[in-house]
């Protein structure tokens, strides 16, 4: 009995000295917040894991808020208790997030490495970076797909999705202005140079809602990118607007009857930002720095199908990890698929987002 | 002599009998506070707190005047109904507060705060930051206009007053589709355009609906289940708890994949021959999708204070009944039924108040016409960021909800609901 | 007297289909007669009430009331008016929208139901309680009330389950002679159903005494308790003091037994399985002399006094008799109490005619 409790004793002492030995090595934790599923498989894949390997004392805690990171940072910044580390964002919440403050501005050549060649960041990722606040990591594209079993011909043009003659059927849209009021207006015949000076005024918003009136009766309006993918493989829609990669998805990996339709694709961004008040901010640094470099951006492509934001990246892409296939052709950036895109006017909307939503939704309910 | 009856009376140490027993209550007291304080903090925290934070944010508006200070302040004499722009004072103002707000990182914050109000503002203001730091010297009003002309738009100067004062009504009104003219009427948007009211109004008949709906099917269920032998009531009790061991999101979902156009009702119909295969009925992404998942989800609230109260009510009322000569039927509407209007007051008014602030299931099966208001509101929390607009609905909703429950209590009484 | 006014022809009643919870019951009652069913819980006298009101049905047999079979008519059209235990009573209605029920659905006209409520409050003494809810009664109150309802649609018969169960004794007594009023006024049938013995011995013109299933015996107060035919009906009504023992001879409505401790006493025979088999004797507390009266008795055995209880009117003296110490004698405060003393030994005695050898019961 006596020597039982002795042992017990000693193997106290035992856990309180390791206890103490392991945090004396300061493991440092970062929490990342991205969006969750296939793309933040991507990242562990790409950064995270490689990362984690050549740096033992750092510790990567993955947290799927990025849909709801602008309001949760507001909030966390209120409360002056910043918790996360590192935030995946799309490019308008990053321009908003650094407008409230809420994000650190960054000197991207110091923070970030130059490409092999010595080209500096800046230059590398060129006019990608929109928001001195944000970091670039990917191009991705909201395009549309389509049941190749559901049509009589094979679609070509966005203006396609609002003729319901040629391809009867529902379409799955955003329940959103943006994009989709650009896409009425370039098939009423706006010029594409000429989309934002007309949807800057309220006849333009009147003149793209009437030509979204037109197939009003047959959208099934989306609100997470994860539908448009379920509504097409089960046949709810003939074509539904989304995230190229999500397509890219349920087309090579489920191999559902699924095509895609590039024409007028907007390109957009989604990138890192750094919380003001993050309590690692040296680590995050030093983290960024090895995942924005040109090869872990070309690595993220073996995973998912999205764009490297860095010129010198995009010679480096290859094939998927885990299918096999060539990277590029799905890439939204390749030649043939980007004759006709669009980018993403972040100032337009962050200007008239507000006024253009509010009309928007008012429309949906007549 | 005390002259005063109630000093009459003594405890038998000559203590007035009122202050012994004061003390003694007083320990009781104490010991009861001491029970309810832990519920009464996590209240406070978790609801008063909240909802104060939410009242004061849906009038506050004190960034202006915070970030542009000499400019509130200038305006002060300028006239914004003259039609007339302000003079170079102002503008000298703004000039200066902008260089410090550059520094700060704090005009972008303004921008988005006067975008709610007039859009434009929010590049006005990110271009101002910059630009504005380059003009040294006067004239500022003439440099300012060059960098951006809406600077010497009438309407951007009278934005810019209207909202300076610490406290501002314009959230509410933008909450019922209304604005203040800078002439300072109230203007209601053409109906055409007006948006919360008309979700107001659909939140509430859906709401309504919602709540019938789970009356009509929870009434039997409930009535079944209190009429059964212990064994066999207890089974369906779980059976009607079921959906709460799943996931809000699973059960979502999984009306989906039920009723929507490709989905099993509809395989089921074609297949039996009731519909053919064009006329595939629509049940999902419109108002009706809506009504059908959150009865679902909501009809075990009704169900349990139903059943609850159904249990109080002996079965010899209704022999009772049928003895005294009534046929069952109406024995049923006429006795029993009576006997269980708490609960369905109970359920009713639970399920209602639920329903009016739903928002995850609208938004995975409500397609346009079967949102809530709620949804507005998640939109303006997570997306536009424009809390001051989410509080403000959030306020006209809080007392939507009051205003039906003064109304039940005036029809019901509140002392009539029973939740268990 | 003509046709039975209520008959129970070969009922039978199952709940499981495996035991009977009625056993081939066959009960006449007449017209004006309070009918009391007694019997322990579980004896089938609420069963029997039940189907009477058409809330069970029989699994065998038939019943008829006035004539017409009633086995196909549902309850609401059997016009039998009926008392419940916790009176049932629509707390959502005042004392008069209670009454004015079942007057309301039978659709008569306003200012009838209006002068028959009030007729039927003044019956009860509560004429301007109408206003008010029941749950504003008291419980004597509520159940006169109850007993209002039951006979405000002049029913055919009145159906009382246990109505007096739950009040307190004092109000129960009072209620059993305002019940048994109303009853001689009205001259209605009532079956009423107690497991109280003092209740029905109050009430009844007869009392059907229930056990397992079965009529034990069908009789008029006086006589149940003073000539029970079986041991069962001798235990449950009254207090009845036993002595067991085996018949010896047996002549004609006498018979001699020889008890457990060797006293030979003679008896009236009764319900005994003939000679040679065990039989039980009943003798009432009340019919057991002692002292002087002894004399005039035909039987008399040695006692010890084991214990006095006085209780005001009588003393109940409990002693050892014959081998058993649970012998009770119910002794006048009248008579001369000499010699009762805890440990003396006594004489005591009864007339043969007061003594009943019955059946020999399982559990003695």
């Amino acid at each position: 009995m006596k020597s039982f409790k002795s042992a017990l004793i000693a193997a106290a002492v035992a856990s309180v000295a390791a206890g103490a030995v392991t945090s004396a090595q300061a493991e440092t934790e970062l929490v990342v917040v991205s969006w969750g599923g296939a793309y933040s498989a991507s990242q562990q894949g790409a950064y995270h894991d490689p990362y984690m390997a050549a740096n033992s004392d750092v510790r990567i805690v993955n947290d799927d808020s990025s849909n709801a990171a602008v309001a949760k940072l507001r909030a966390m910044n209120e409360a002056g208790n910043v918790t996360w580390d590192l935030v995946d964002v799309v490019a308008a919440d990053a321009i908003r997030l650094c407008d409230e403050g809420l994000a650190e501005i960054i000197d991207h050549d110091k923070v970030l490495a130059p490409a092999p060649d010595g080209t500096p960041a800046s230059e590398d990722f060129g006019d990608l970076i929109v928001s001195e606040c944000f970091i670039p990591q990917i191009v991705y594209s909201t395009t549309f797909g389509y049941r190749t079993d559901m049509v009589s011909s094979t679609p070509t043009s966005v203006c396609d999705v609002f003729d319901l003659e040629k391809f009867p059927g529902k379409r799955a849209l955003e329940k959103n202005p943006i994009n989709n009021m650009e896409w009425a207006l370039l098939c009423d015949g706006v010029a594409p140079d000429q989309v934002y000076e007309v949807l800057g005024t309220p006849a333009g918003v009147e003149k793209a809602l009437a030509k979204l009136g037109t197939i009003k009766d047959s959208v099934v309006w989306w609100t997470k990118g994860a539908q448009t993918p379920q509504l097409l493989a089960d046949g709810e829609v003939v074509m539904g607007s989304t995230y190229n990669g999500r397509l890219f998805s349920v087309i090579e990996e489920e191999k559902q009857p699924i095509a895609m339709l590039w024409d007028w694709q907007v390109f957009d961004l989604d990138g890192w930002i750094v919380p003001t008040g993050t309590k690692n901010k040296e680590a995050v640094m030093e983290y960024l720095r090895f995942a924005t470099d040109t090869q872990r951006l070309a690595d993220q492509a073996k995973f998912i199908s999205y764009g490297p934001a860095r010129k010198s990246s995009a010679p480096l892409v290859g094939k998927h990890a885990t299918l096999g296939i060539e990277m590029a052709p799905h890439m939204p950036t390749d030649p043939a698929n980007s004759k006709t895109t669009l980018l993403y006017n972040y100032e337009f909307w962050a200007d008239n987002r507000d006024d253009i939503d509010e009309r928007f939704q008012s429309w949906l309910l007549q | 002599m005390q002259n005063s009856a109630a000093d009459a009376i003594v405890t038998a140490d000559g203590k007035p009998l009122k202050v012994s027993l004061a003390k003694a209550l007083r320990r009781q007291r104490m010991f009861a506070l001491a029970l309810v304080a832990p519920l009464f903090i996590f209240v406070a925290i978790s609801f008063i707190i909240p909802i104060a934070d939410m009242l004061f944010r849906s009038v506050e508006n004190g960034i202006v005047e915070e970030i542009l200070p000499q400019t509130v302040k200038a305006l002060e004499s300028w006239d914004e109904t003259s039609g007339e722009l302000p003079d170079e004072a102002v503008y000298a103002a703004m000039v200066a507060d902008l260089k410090v707000a550059r520094k700060e990182r704090t005009n972008t914050k303004v921008g988005q705060r006067l975008n709610y109000e007039r859009s434009g503002m929010s590049s006005l203001f990110r271009g101002a930051g910059r630009k504005a730091s380059r003009i040294k010297e006067p004239p500022y009003k003439e440099q300012l206009i060059k960098t951006d002309k809406d600077w010497g738009k009438v309407v951007t100067w009278q934005v810019i007053k209207q909202f300076s004062p610490n406290l501002t009504p314009g959230y509410y009104l933008a909450a019922v589709d209304a604005m203040q003219t800078p002439e300072g009427d109230i203007r209601f948007e053409d109906s055409e355009k007006a948006i919360h009211t008309k979700l107001f109004i659909r939140t509430m008949i859906m709401s309504v609906v919602i709540t019938l709906m789970t009356l009509l099917l929870g009434f039997p269920i409930a009535y079944l289940i209190a009429t059964q032998p212990a064994k066999i009531g207890n089974l369906l009790i779980i059976l009607v708890l079921l959906p709460f061991w799943t996931s809000l999101l699973v059960r979502t979902t999984s009306w989906i994949a039920l009723l929507q156009q490709q989905g099993v009702i509809n395989d089921i119909l074609v297949f039996v021959g009731i519909i053919s295969e064009d006329g595939r009925l629509a049940m999902i992404h419109n108002a009706t999708g809506s009504v059908i998942a959150m009865t679902h989800i909501l009809l075990p609230f009704m169900v349990l204070p139903l059943y609850s109260v159904m249990k109080t009510v002996p079965p010899t009322y209704m022999r009772a009944a049928t003895s005294l000569g009534a046929h069952p039927w109406p024995a049923f509407w006429k006795v029993y039924f009576p006997n269980t209007v708490p609960g369905i007051g109970a359920g009713a008014i639970l399920v209602f108040i639920l329903a009016i602030g739903y928002y995850i299931t609208p938004e995975l099966v409500g397609g346009t016409s079967g949102t809530f208001i709620s949804n507005r509101i998640a939109f303006h929390i997570q997306n536009s960021l424009n809390w001051g607009l989410a509080a403000a609905l959030g306020a006209v909703l809080l007392a939507i909800v009051l205003v039906f429950y003064l109304l039940y209590d005036k029809i019901v009484g509140i002392d009539n609901m029973k939740l268990g | 007297m003509g046709d039975p006014f209520v008959r129970f022809q070969e009922v039978q009643k199952s709940y499981d289909g495996e035991t009977l919870v009625v056993k081939n019951l066959n009960l006449d009652i007449a017209n004006g007669e309070f009918l009391t069913m007694l019997g322990p819980s579980g004896s089938g006298k609420t069963t029997c009430l039940m189907m009477l009101a058409g809330f069970e049905t029989p699994t065998h047999g038939k019943i008829v009331l006035d004539g017409a079979p009633l086995n196909d008519v549902p309850p609401h059209k059997r016009d039998i008016g009926m008392v419940f235990q916790n009176y049932a009573l629509f707390p959502h209605m005042t004392v008069a929208e209670n009454l004015a029920f079942p007057l309301k659905v039978r659709k008569m006209g306003k200012a009838e139901i209006e002068e028959r409520v009030q007729r039927a409050l003044d019956m009860v003494q509560l004429g301007p309680f109408g206003g008010r809810r029941p749950m504003q009664l008291s419980g004597g109150q509520q159940q006169r009330v109850a007993v209002a309802r039951a006979l405000v649609f002049d029913p055919k018969l009145v159906l009382m389950d246990e109505p007096l169960g739950a009040l307190d004794k004092q109000l129960r007594e009072q209620m059993q002679f305002e019940i048994k009023h109303i009853h001689d006024n009205l001259g209605i049938t009532v079956v009423y159903v107690t497991h109280d013995q003092s209740e029905a011995l109050t009430m009844s013109n007869r009392i059907a005494v229930f056990n397992d299933g079965i009529i034990q015996q069908l009789a008029p107060p006086a006589d149940l308790y003073e000539r029970p035919d079986n041991a069962f009906v001798a235990q449950f009504i009254g207090e009845n003091n036993k002595l067991t023992g085996k018949v010896t001879a047996a002549d004609g409505d006498r018979c001699s037994v020889e008890l457990d401790s060797g006293e030979k006493v003679t008896a009236l025979s009764i319900s005994h399985g003939g000679v040679g088999q065990k039989t039980m004797l009943s003798i009432r507390p009340e019919r057991v002399m002692i002292g002087d009266d002894v004399k005039d008795c035909d039987v008399h055995v040695d006692a010890r006094v084991q214990e006095l209880i006085y209780l005001g009117d009588h003393i109940r003296t409990r002693l050892t008799v014959c081998g058993r110490d649970d012998f009770v004698v119910k002794i006048p405060n009248s008579t001369d109490r000499a010699g009762l003393v805890p440990g003396n030994e006594i004489s005591l005695g009864w007339r043969t005619r007061d003594c009943r050898a019955l059946d020999m019961p399982d559990n003695l």
